[in-house]
């Protein structure tokens, strides 16, 4: 039986809107603006500013992905052990903002944390003194944990909502109190899907510029931001791509330590 | 030009299932008009339509530097496009242009001022390529009621007091000129030292800025969400409207005077289109009725006469005298070199 064919259009796909754009990527990021073979390109990511921008990039993301996983997974705990009913509608609100776009969604806490924001508002109506929330890290830190955090949190609970009963009760059945199943039980068997949700936080999160563009009021030049403006407003797409695939380094390494623990790809059914 | 080949081949490969010539209503084909953003009364365009029975098709940029490499990569067709006087010169210079025939463009020359066609000599010489549409200078729009004394010069956007209430202007060269003025130096200076000094100051202001922004000076400001900012002149009448405590100053240390043109690209597929595009726009109705949706400055003598407001017919910010300024300039192209290297500085200055 020759079944083949029926893949034709995903490979299409593929070839068209992945392989393709992505040699194109390597093809500008390895030739300079005469077509001439460089590796300037992705040299260029050691100089300075490029180095400040990225270990800024990698901070933040880092922090949020901790923010996120330190959100999520206990709330993966209540809703694998609450009824299903009320879990079902829980996961609906996790995933409900999702269906609204996430530019949107962003735009819409910089008219919160503004400074006559809907948070100074009620701080000013309470007689509280105001704060300057919008244009600094913390307010890309937090666009970037709202943005993301659905993303750590279904991973999680896919992987808890799996685990047998049974070995639970075992080990309480053996002896081992709360903590001490959680520690050596809950926790290793919910591995694969902690490290599929820090990849699928960390990787948008370090890439991102929209968040910090809007949420940093272009004030705080993240890596993503420096590939974008080389793409749009410096036109050097050359640089532009070097400095992309330098990045993409950084995100093959987190997969590959993500598929050193996941080795089922359990944690990758969303 | 290798760039072009490249993309075209991979875009007519990857688009070769996508076809998108819809049959529409409009007989006499289309136009295809790349513009600034919120820079066309939107009616004007349905006029055009419902008159010529051309289809309008219309696309935004923000910025002069995000318009160029998309024109320039042919990443997309358009006929018509509105840069800034800088940019006309790029594309000139590049070849991305062809020469208007004014013969299909009788309004053109009837209605738009003298002055505006010798100072679009400056870009574009013998005015082969461009139709001036907008005009006008940057300036500080500050609010009265946060600012307690009347603003003079550029030295405000340095003042302490004022620290994390200044908006700038989110583009290089803008950015640039307002630290470069400050210093007494031309924006179209090549001076390493100028330039290096124009970099250490805007560095030095950063920590005062509240935000880069391009189009969203305009509503931070009449929000009250800042107490100064650097804007285009067209703004300041709109912004006014909305929120009277707003002042418009062109600094004393000089500016920007800026024009932005219509221009045909080389390889328009619909050239008497554009054509008629361009000449409707130079109806003086046609002007005035977008320069009182738009509120930039219009270089259409013709319509300027026709503005009903006295105070807006002879307003010193839409319609300044500029024999009275001695130190306004208009930006020039310096050369793709320059470009990088202002943009390396610019990043540096982000990046701090």
């Amino acid at each position: 039986m020759n079944k083949k064919w029926l893949s034709a259009p995903y490979l299409v796909w593929a070839v068209a809107f992945i392989i393709l754009p992505l040699l194109m990527v390597v093809y500008y990021g390895l030739t300079d603006k005469t077509g001439a073979f460089t590796l300037e390109n992705f040299l260029a990511m050691g100089t300075p500013e490029h180095l400040k921008a990225l270990g800024l990039s990698l901070l933040l993301s880092l922090i949020s992905t901790i923010i996120c996983l330190l959100l999520a997974y206990p709330l993966a705990m209540i809703l694998v052990a609450s009824n299903t009913s009320k879990t079902s509608f829980v996961v609906l609100l996790v995933i409900l903002p999702m269906w609204m776009n996430f530019l949107l969604r962003t735009m819409a806490w910089q008219t919160l944390l503004e400074k006559n924001g809907v948070i100074n508002g009620i701080l000013t109506f309470l007689h509280l003194p105001n704060h300057n929330l919008i244009n600094t890290p913390g307010a890309i830190v937090l666009g970037m944990v709202y943005n993301f955090l659905p993303f750590m949190v279904l991973p999680i609970y896919n992987v808890l909502a799996k685990i047998d009963k049974n070995v639970i009760n075992a080990a309480r059945d053996l002896g081992a109190n709360g903590i001490q199943t959680f520690c050596k039980i809950t926790l290793p068997l919910s591995i694969p899907g902690i490290v599929s949700g820090i990849t699928m936080v960390f990787v948008p999160a370090l890439t991102t510029f929209v968040i910090s563009n809007l949420l940093g009021g272009s004030k705080i030049l993240l890596i993503g931001n420096v590939i974008e403006q080389e793409f749009t407003t410096a036109s050097n797409w050359h640089l532009g791509s070097g400095l992309s695939l330098m990045l993409m380094v950084f995100i093959i390494i987190s997969m590959v330590i993500s598929s050193l623990f996941d080795k089922d790809g359990e944690g990758s059914a969303l | 030009m290798k760039k072009r080949v490249l993309f075209t081949t991979i875009a007519a490969l990857t688009a070769a299932a996508m076809c998108g010539c819809g049959s529409s209503d409009t007989p006499n084909g289309e136009v295809i008009v790349y513009n600034w953003g919120e820079y066309i009364d939107p009616e004007v365009i349905e006029m055009f339509e419902a008159e010529f029975g051309i289809d309008v098709i219309y696309d935004e940029y923000e910025t002069n530097e995000t318009m160029y490499p998309k024109v320039e990569a042919g990443a997309a067709t358009y006929d018509l496009v509105c840069p800034s006087d800088y940019m006309i010169d790029k594309m000139i210079e590049n070849d991305l242009l062809q020469e208007l025939n004014f013969d299909n463009i009788p309004n053109a020359k009837a209605n738009i001022g003298a002055s505006y066609w010798e100072q679009s000599e400056q870009f574009d010489p013998g005015n082969k390529y461009s139709v001036p549409y907008c005009w006008g200078t940057v300036g500080i729009l500050y609010n009265k009621t946060m600012v307690s004394e009347p603003i003079t010069s550029w030295d405000v956007l340095w003042d302490e007091q004022y620290a994390d209430n200044i908006l700038m202007q989110d583009s290089v060269r803008d950015a640039f000129m307002v630290a470069l003025k400050r210093n007494g130096a031309s924006m179209n200076t090549t001076d390493t030292a100028e330039l290096e000094a124009a970099k250490e100051e805007l560095i030095a202001q950063k920590p005062l800025v509240q935000a880069y922004v391009v189009d969203q000076v305009r509503d931070k400001m009449i929000g009250n969400e800042s107490a100064i900012g650097v804007i285009y002149s067209g703004e300041a009448i709109y912004t006014q409207r909305e929120n009277s405590d707003l002042e418009y100053v062109i600094p004393e240390e000089g500016t920007n005077v800026w024009i932005d043109s219509w221009v045909m690209l080389k390889d328009a597929p619909n050239k008497e289109n554009a054509e008629k595009f361009i000449n409707f726009l130079c109806r003086p109705d046609i002007a005035l009725k977008n320069f009182e949706y738009i509120t930039y400055s219009t270089p259409n003598v013709a319509a300027q006469e026709l503005i009903e407001d006295e105070d807006i017919k002879n307003s010193p910010i839409a319609f300044p005298d500029l024999t009275q300024y001695e130190n306004m300039e208009t930006f020039l192209y310096l050369g793709e070199e320059f470009d990088e290297n202002l943009n390396e500085l610019w990043k540096q200055v982000k990046s701090n």
